[in-house]
């Protein structure tokens, strides 16, 4: 796990609601109102998605909404920037090939 | 219903102009497209420095949360989670586009503040796209704000203040840092932070760079090199370190993108992260009611932008009516002088410099202006 349980300055992690994601199939838990790729690094996924052309993987590299290299497909949803979108109970995630595909959005 | 002022982004700058303005009466909205207000400083777990009058010593969140009570008691509205997708210029109003997650709207207040802060710089190198390789700003919010670290061998490429703070925070955090290599002979950053690291056993390497990011689908190791004193690589000195994290802290560029879309003139100052909205010492554009501060007006530091929007937030009370010249003046001559005061020694001055080019920029333009238009 890569969570930081003890920090010397900013104490304990806060215990707050847990819940659960689905990415690729397989279900993780994230702690409620974090975003996606917090989560995801937590559970040790770094591979977000794979690009258009070149087929190479990408994950997170700014964190603050501002690059795109983290989108994924959210609930049927492709393009979606994870380090800005928080999670939900029974979020439906998927590591994202090229531009995406549109399916069951919610 | 429109707002007097909008002010796009709540991080120091933004929040900092709300609260001022809002003091002396005016209607203030900030937009924000996070979840959550306060900008980068709650990631700032690190105590700042500077006089008394620059919250030295105190964290930066704490300095968030100061922030966010103000902006409480003085009634300001903060609109989360809602993107400022654009600007129009509209007879001598500028219409906001917004998107709050459901609905798309326009907002046309009668002041614009940009405070939309920075973005870091991206370095190029083969693998320099693997998962794995991060903005150093990127993973000081993973760790700091959501605890959750992204590697647990880190390579820290730049010496400057942010790469060694967040080399710092990521010992805090319980990783092990490998390295921090700097291109330049010299580390850039304060002192202070470079002796925590070496204290740490930390080596940092001035006069080196990094090669090559390798790893299958991420990073599972970095070959850096020695440079010479003309910067090119020292053959036969490359090294390669096992790391599954590569932090990349190269410095920030202002994001103005807002002042290109509404027309406001541009001049690029090298110093202060490049291309950066051309602007007054009210920090108003070249468009007359929109104004710019902290990072996008020049990439400085949080204690800069407060002040900067701390001035943009009282010359709007003013030229709303809310103040006299006289009363507005006052203030504004307090906060240049604690600007002035943050701008020196080595590290300030060159910003001074870079800030007195945006300045003479700003008069030759109006003297231009006035010329056509006599």
């Amino acid at each position: 796990m890569l969570r930081i349980y003890d920090h010397p300055i900013l104490g304990k992690l806060r215990e707050r609601r847990k819940v659960l994601i689905e990415v690729d199939g397989k279900r993780i838990e994230a702690y409620e109102g974090e975003p996606i790729a917090a989560a995801l690094l937590a559970a040790g996924i770094r591979v977000f998605r794979y690009t258009v052309r070149r087929n190479e993987p990408r994950g997170l590299f700014c964190a603050i909404g501002r690059c795109t290299d983290c989108v994924m497909t959210v609930d049927g949803t492709p393009n979606i920037r994870t380090c800005i979108t928080p999670v939900r109970d029974g979020m439906k995630v998927e590591t994202q090939v090229g531009l995406g595909r549109w399916g069951k959005t919610r | 219903m429109n707002p007097e002022l909008s002010v796009i982004g709540s991080g120091p700058a933004g929040l900092s102009a709300a609260v001022e303005s809002a003091k002396y009466g005016v209607k203030v909205e900030v937009i924000d497209e996070n979840i959550l207000p306060g900008g980068q400083l709650f990631k700032q777990i690190h105590k700042f420095f500077g006089s008394k009058a620059h919250h030295a010593g105190i964290r930066g969140y704490d300095i968030g949360w100061k922030l966010l009570k103000e902006a409480e008691d003085v009634k300001v509205a903060i609109r989360l989670n809602t993107i400022a997708w654009g600007v129009f210029k509209s007879n001598s109003r500028s219409s906001i586009g917004l998107f709050d997650q459901q609905r798309v709207f326009l907002s046309k207040p009668k002041k614009l503040i940009v405070a939309t802060g920075a973005t870091e710089n991206p370095l190029s190198f083969p693998g320099s796209t693997l998962p794995g390789v991060m903005g150093a700003g990127a993973v000081q919010t993973m760790i700091n704000i959501h605890r959750v670290l992204p590697g647990r061998r880190v390579l820290m490429v730049g010496a400057g203040n942010v790469g060694l703070i967040v080399s710092y925070q990521l010992l805090q955090a319980g990783a092990d840092v490998v390295a921090v290599v700097e291109a330049m002979p010299r580390i850039g950053g304060y002192l202070v932070h470079a002796l925590k690291l070496m204290r740490a056993g930390i080596p940092i390497l001035t006069s080196h760079t990094i090669l090559e990011a390798k790893g299958d689908r991420e990073v599972e190791s970095a070959t850096i090199a020695p440079l010479d004193k003309n910067g090119s690589i020292i053959g036969g000195g490359e090294r390669e370190l096992e790391v599954d994290l590569i932090c990349l802290a190269v410095g920030l560029r202002p994001d103005a993108e807002l002042c290109r879309m509404l027309g406001c003139r541009f001049t690029y100052v090298p110093l202060l992260g490049g291309h950066v909205p051309i602007h007054n010492e009210d920090m108003e554009t070249t468009i007359p009611g929109v104004y710019v501060v902290g990072d996008a007006s020049g990439v400085e530091e949080a204690s800069v932008a407060m002040e900067e929007g701390r001035l943009a937030g009282i010359s709007v009370a003013e030229s709303l009516g809310y103040i006299t010249e006289g009363e507005a003046e006052n203030e504004k001559d307090k906060i240049r002088g604690r600007l002035r005061d943050f701008r020196i020694g080595p590290f300030g001055s060159p910003r001074q410099e870079g800030k007195n080019k945006i300045l003479a920029e700003y008069r030759r333009w109006l003297h231009s202006e006035g010329r056509r238009s006599s």
